[in-house]
């Protein structure tokens, strides 16, 4: 079923998609509504233009697509399914996020992945194909983040404070434009197990945005861990 | 009722600004179609908008926007305007009475130029002697309120949701080449005209979204330079900052940035040697004026827009163009509804200040 969204008010579009008896929806003109998909099992939702904040939140299971840019908070505390976004996002993306998969073709905004978190067999992952901004993985405590560094441009791959507080989880930097990290991260070039496990992230990433696997795992990669060995004390007001 | 001044209300909000480089005219229905979309952002406590280019038939003269709560106040300001100024054109500012806008203050606007005597006696540029009745009248006339005394330019503001605002000033039978747009969501307020966005000081106007953590810092600090800050809502600080720091310390608005959204030390620290010695300058020089806490702004000025984010970019904010049009706004939505097609869009970095001006008026920021 196509729905076209144009500038009908969040409420009346969630409710015509939920009440859509399809599996497969695709929304055209998607104009700033709020919560798309949020919290949906077993669907998968193909949205064209510029969805509003809170895409996706809770979201359990469901696939959704989106050709364009989203704005703030894509897959807040998202639980599983897949996030696939042909574009940029917003700030927030992926927060308190423990399970699933967002994959971004272009940047993400300030405090991407903040607070993910993994338990038992549930890790969510959240792969960007340019760069982040700052607070990249801010009191991460578990899952794996990975920034390819795609943009053709020169900046660095996430901005201050990239993993700030840290304490369980990965991120995965590619290409040697390493951004400044704070103290009580361990930075190492990536293992022969580290890219093992990146293969598949890799894989899908390319099958998803039609990019060349080669190309894109053709370069170095690096991991940060946090410091377990050297805990957190006072992080934010040492003296 | 306690107003705003009496209680403190901070504040949320949405923004919107677009800007014709060329100086082309820019209908003030677009700017409301592009608020309305953020809808969700307010909560119907406060809409406003600031044109720039809207009074071409009196370029020359500073356009006055007062409210006023009764005629007493009226008489007693216009009694104090006429001793300072020759006042060439005064009227109501033509609105359109609806059901979602209510309790109108009198809405008065006057073009007027500085008595030539006056102006010489006080020994003050013409710019300081308009800024200091403005703030004679704020602060001691009671119920009246300026809102507006720039040149060329005007803001229009009330309680109510932006888009009712928009339509109640009739912003469709203006046009300029830059507008802005805020709409408010306080989240406790009794709610008064004054207390709505933008706040403007001469041609500086601000929109804000978000809440000064440093506000009383601020102010304080202000107020010895001979600013009064009435309406104890955190924006009008930021207005008298920018007053304070572009015309009479005369920084460049990105100066001005640099001050209220620092670089931290540690990136400071990292700067080549000349932006780092005046990077460290700005920081030391006028420390009082950093300020903390979540905001994206809009800074519209003669000639020109400034867009800013805090440096932790607590806020949303994105750039977008198409041909000598630009637009920012706290959602991409809310440009893409007026222009679905863009060149380029992008979400400026924490304390990057985006400069905007006319092709026409190289520099701008005087």
């Amino acid at each position: 079923m196509v729905i076209e969204a144009n500038q009908t008010y969040y409420q009346a579009l969630n409710e015509a998609i939920r009440a859509c008896p399809d599996t497969e929806v695709i929304v055209d003109r998607v104009l700033g509504q709020r919560y798309l998909g949020c919290g949906s099992s077993g669907r998968r939702f193909t949205l064209r233009g510029t969805p509003g904040n809170g895409l996706g939140q809770y979201l359990n299971g469901s696939t959704i697509e989106v050709y364009g840019n989203c704005q703030e908070a894509v897959g807040d505390t998202m639980n599983d399914g897949d996030i696939i976004v042909h574009g940029n996002c917003g700030d927030a993306c992926g927060y308190g996020m423990r399970g699933g998969s967002i994959f971004i073709e272009g940047n993400v905004g300030y405090r991407a992945g903040i607070h993910m978190k993994s338990y038992l067999d549930k890790s969510p992952l959240l792969v960007v194909g340019g760069v982040a901004g700052s607070f990249l993985g801010e009191y991460q405590a578990g899952g794996t983040i990975v920034v390819l560094g795609l943009d053709g441009t020169s900046e660095p791959l996430a901005g201050n404070f990239c993993g700030m507080g840290m304490y369980g989880g990965k991120i995965f930097l590619r290409g040697d434009r390493i951004p400044v990290l704070p103290r009580r991260l361990i930075l190492q070039e990536a293992s022969p197990e580290d890219r093992e496990e990146l293969r598949p992230i890799l894989e899908r990433f390319c099958r998803c945005f039609h990019r060349d696997l080669a190309e894109v795992s053709n370069a170095p990669f690096h991991v940060i861990t946090p410091d377990s060995a050297n805990p957190y004390k006072q992080l934010y007001a040492p003296y | 009722m306690l107003k705003e001044g009496q209680v403190r209300i901070p504040s949320g909000c949405a923004i919107s600004g677009i800007f014709s480089r060329k100086g082309s005219a820019i209908s003030g229905e677009r700017i409301i179609r592009s608020i309305a979309v953020m809808h969700d952002r307010s909560n119907g406590l406060g809409g406003g908008f600031a044109g720039y280019g809207i009074y071409p038939d009196y370029p020359d003269f500073y356009a006055l926007h007062v409210f006023y709560d009764s005629q007493t106040a009226k008489q007693e300001c216009e009694r104090y305007l006429e001793r300072y100024f020759d006042i060439i054109n005064l009227s109501k500012i033509p609105t359109r009475k609806s059901a979602a806008i209510v309790d109108e203050p009198l809405i008065w606007r006057y073009f007027v130029a500085p008595l030539p005597h006056r102006l010489s006696d006080s020994q003050l540029d013409e710019r300081e002697f308009v800024a200091r009745r403005v703030i004679r009248v704020n602060s001691s006339i009671e119920g009246a309120y300026i809102f507006s005394s720039g040149k060329n330019m005007g803001v229009f503001k009330a309680v109510g949701y932006p888009e009712d605002v928009g339509a109640f000033y009739r912003l469709e039978d203006y046009a300029g080449y830059c507008w802005t747009a805020h709409g408010r969501y306080p989240t406790n307020t009794p709610g008064w005209w004054g207390g709505a966005h933008p706040f403007a000081l001469l041609d500086y106007s601000v929109v804000h979204n978000g809440e000064i953590s440093s506000y009383d810092a601020n102010r304080r600090a202000i107020e010895m330079h001979g600013y009064r800050c009435t309406l104890q809502t955190d924006t009008e600080v930021i207005t008298y900052i920018i007053d304070y720091l572009v015309r009479r310390q005369g920084l460049t608005m990105e100066e001005a940035a640099r001050v209220m959204a620092a670089p931290f030390w540690d990136t400071i620290a990292r700067m080549p040697q000349q932006e780092r010695e005046e990077a460290t300058y700005l920081r030391n020089a006028f420390a009082s004026f950093l300020i903390t806490g979540p905001f994206s702004i809009l800074v519209g000025f003669e000639g020109g827009l400034m867009a800013l984010n805090d440096r932790l970019k607590l806020r949303s904010m994105v750039v977008g163009e198409k041909g000598d049009l630009v637009y920012v706004a706290s959602e991409e939505a809310a440009i893409r509804v007026i222009e679905p097609e863009l060149d380029s869009i992008r979400a400026p970095k924490g304390g990057e200040a985006v400069l905007i001006t006319l092709d026409a008026q190289k520099g701008g920021a005087q």
